[in-house]
């Protein structure tokens, strides 16, 4: 548990209604060179992941909602395995690579909080002259190897990123994460048919399946229920975690494997804000500025109730 | 020109950052390559797309992969995984389409490649060699193994005529004097025309020059005033017009202001007839054979 007095803070405000923008950036603001978890409240042997995914979660909505930009559905499914993976999981010699691009916000707040982008960075989002574009950029920032956003192609990369690690017997593991939407391209159904025939058990591909995709519910498009079956049948080593629980993720992601491994997370589209919960919509609609004080009180509320019963 | 392909690219094998991809093809042409680096030599199977990203991938951990298929399955099929992983981040993966223009001939449409560096120019970073002899492959092969850039090679079937000893390999070479026309051929296409012009004299033939290498970058002052001396440049190419050499050429001249007091394209119209055949009698029915563009040249001059 976390007992700074952030925490005490948090609830005071929370009594009072509203937490406002310079509340939030004196608070949460951190040295950017540092890691979050090196912070007093956060001791780097003792990372407290929820709470650092509910900073993380205050930033990605004030992001999107000052820049007026949608997709925040599945950025808000996704967080919780990106803070995970970042603050937890990778090693300097590891890889990651967002295969789903439009989780885009969710990548840049998480890097924001190792440091790697700045307060700067955040405040440039889908403006004109930004580094940080809607989906992950091809240059210009060394955490992000590739451009994505067009579905169906991270797995590849990566399958190529981890055939690299093993021809040149070099240490380190690589992480993928899709949507489940995705999964209906073919070309990803490919790129899972080369890593197992090559036996990259440095590749480690995680589903970020809350069951929404562009158009309708992943079961009413084109439905690949039940997706992890899929997975075994193609001769991978599958295990379905809750993706919203940080120590179960952790768990799952740190295992070994004789082969490449499928991580399927269920996870809820728009997790931590009830309206926008497994609601489509906001795999688009850009936040009010009410919509966006309401989500922001939610996500208070639910770091002040953790931090009660902890 | 598979055979020296495979025959040149050989002499890298030893190379620790080559990685060779087949998207399952090379059937009694690349099992030397193959044997020859067995761990890097990888047959990637029927799935271009993901071989592609793979490319892309290992290209990112600091190898040189090559990516291997029939001309349109490399090209094609994946065009946005190249536009996206190799050519927006400029990493240094070449592509070898196998059978350019109408090289696989009776096979069918499918397998000939019409467009392929037309579309592939419209990206970042790209550059495209395309031989026109086996003996363009070793310098070829070098600067595509060393380059700092995606690329892509054309390979087609050499014809080196009797008698023809081709000049050392360069962007631009100027292979035989004449006075009738200024002929800029891209690729093997060249070999049969220099196999009739030779048989002409001076003043009749045209003056022939070869491209390997585009985009265009400074055209050679030599080329300028051979256009202007015979005042007509006549483009050859087995490609379509759009995105071709004809477009890129002309675009150039008119850019920098050079006139040319006649311009003519002899490039791939498809399919006229709607009829299959071998590469000749497409052709033939593109009027690309040397008789065909030999005619309608001294047709212009008359």
């Amino acid at each position: 548990m976390c007992n700074h007095p952030l925490w005490t803070l948090i609830a005071a405000r929370q009594i009072r209604g509203l937490a406002s923008e310079s509340y939030l950036v004196r608070t949460f603001h951190l040295p950017t060179s540092a890691p979050l978890w090196q912070s007093e409240c956060m001791p780097a042997d003792r990372p407290n992941l929820p709470d650092l995914v509910s900073r993380v979660k205050l930033r990605l909505l004030r992001m999107h909602f000052e820049s007026g930009v949608g997709h925040i559905g599945g950025n808000l499914s996704a967080l919780d395995l990106l803070v995970c993976l970042y603050h937890q999981i990778l090693r300097p010699e590891d890889t990651f690579i967002l295969s789903k691009g439009h989780a885009a916000g969710a990548l840049y707040t998480t890097l924001w909080s190792t440091g790697a982008l700045s307060e700067e960075d955040l405040r440039t989002f889908h403006k004109d002259a930004t580094r940080l574009s809607g989906h992950p950029p091809p240059n210009g920032i060394p955490e992000i190897p590739f451009a994505t956003g067009s579905l169906g192609h991270g797995v590849g990369l990566a399958a190529g990123v981890a055939l690299g690690k093993k021809l040149k017997d070099a240490p380190g593991r690589v992480f993928c994460l899709t949507s489940d939407g995705e999964w209906n391209e073919g070309s990803s159904w490919e790129a899972i048919i080369f890593a197992v025939q090559q036996g990259l058990s440095n590749l480690v591909i995680l589903v970020d399946a809350n069951g929404l995709q562009g158009f309708g519910a992943t079961s009413e498009v084109a439905d690949l229920a039940p997706l992890a079956g899929k997975f075994r049948e193609f001769n991978l080593q599958v295990e379905e975690i809750d993706g919203h629980n940080c120590a179960g993720i952790c768990g799952a992601l740190d295992r070994t494997a004789a082969g490449p491994r499928v991580v399927v997370a269920r996870t809820v589209k728009g997790c931590g804000v009830s309206f926008m919960e497994n609601k489509l919509e906001w795999h688009y609609l850009p936040m009010t500025e009410s919509q966006y004080r309401q989500a922001e009180r939610e996500v208070l509320e639910a770091c002040a109730t953790r931090s009660a019963g902890s | 020109m598979r055979d020296a392909f495979c025959r040149e690219l050989m002499r890298h094998s030893a190379r620790p950052e080559f990685v060779f991809l087949t998207g399952d093809l090379g059937f009694k042409a690349l099992e030397p390559l193959r044997a020859s680096m067995p761990r890097r030599f990888i047959n990637a199977g029927v799935a271009e797309q993901n071989m592609v990203c793979v490319a892309a991938g290992l290209a990112h951990t600091g190898f040189r992969p090559w990516v291997y298929s029939i001309a349109p399955f490399v090209y094609a099929r994946p065009f946005e995984q190249i536009r996206n992983n190799i050519a927006l981040p400029g990493l240094p993966v070449t592509l070898v389409g196998n059978g350019g223009g109408y090289g696989y001939g009776v096979m069918g449409s499918t397998h000939h490649a019409l467009e392929d560096y037309g579309v592939l120019l419209t990206l970042a970073n790209m550059r495209v060699f395309i031989p026109a002899f086996d003996s363009d492959l070793g310098p070829i092969i070098e600067t595509q193994m060393t380059c700092a850039f995606p690329s892509y090679l054309r390979l087609g079937l050499s014809e080196v005529p009797d008698g023809f000893d081709p000049p050392p390999y360069a962007q631009w070479r100027h292979l035989v004097e004449g006075d009738s026309a200024t002929l800029l051929v891209a690729g093997p296409l060249v070999g049969g025309i220099v196999r009739e012009v030779t048989k002409m004299s001076r003043e009749e033939r045209p003056s022939v020059w070869l491209i390997s290498e585009l985009p265009l970058g400074n055209i050679p002052s030599g080329f300028l005033e051979d256009v202007q001396r015979t005042g007509h440049l006549a483009v050859v190419e087995e490609h379509v017009s759009t995105g071709g050499l004809g477009q890129m050429i002309s675009h150039d001249l008119m850019l920098a202001s050079v006139t040319v007091r006649r311009f003519t394209h002899h490039y791939a119209q498809g399919y006229v007839s709607g009829l299959y055949g071998s590469q000749k009698y497409h052709r033939r029915e593109s009027q690309l054979d040397p008789a065909s563009v030999l005619a309608a040249l001294a047709a212009v001059a008359t």
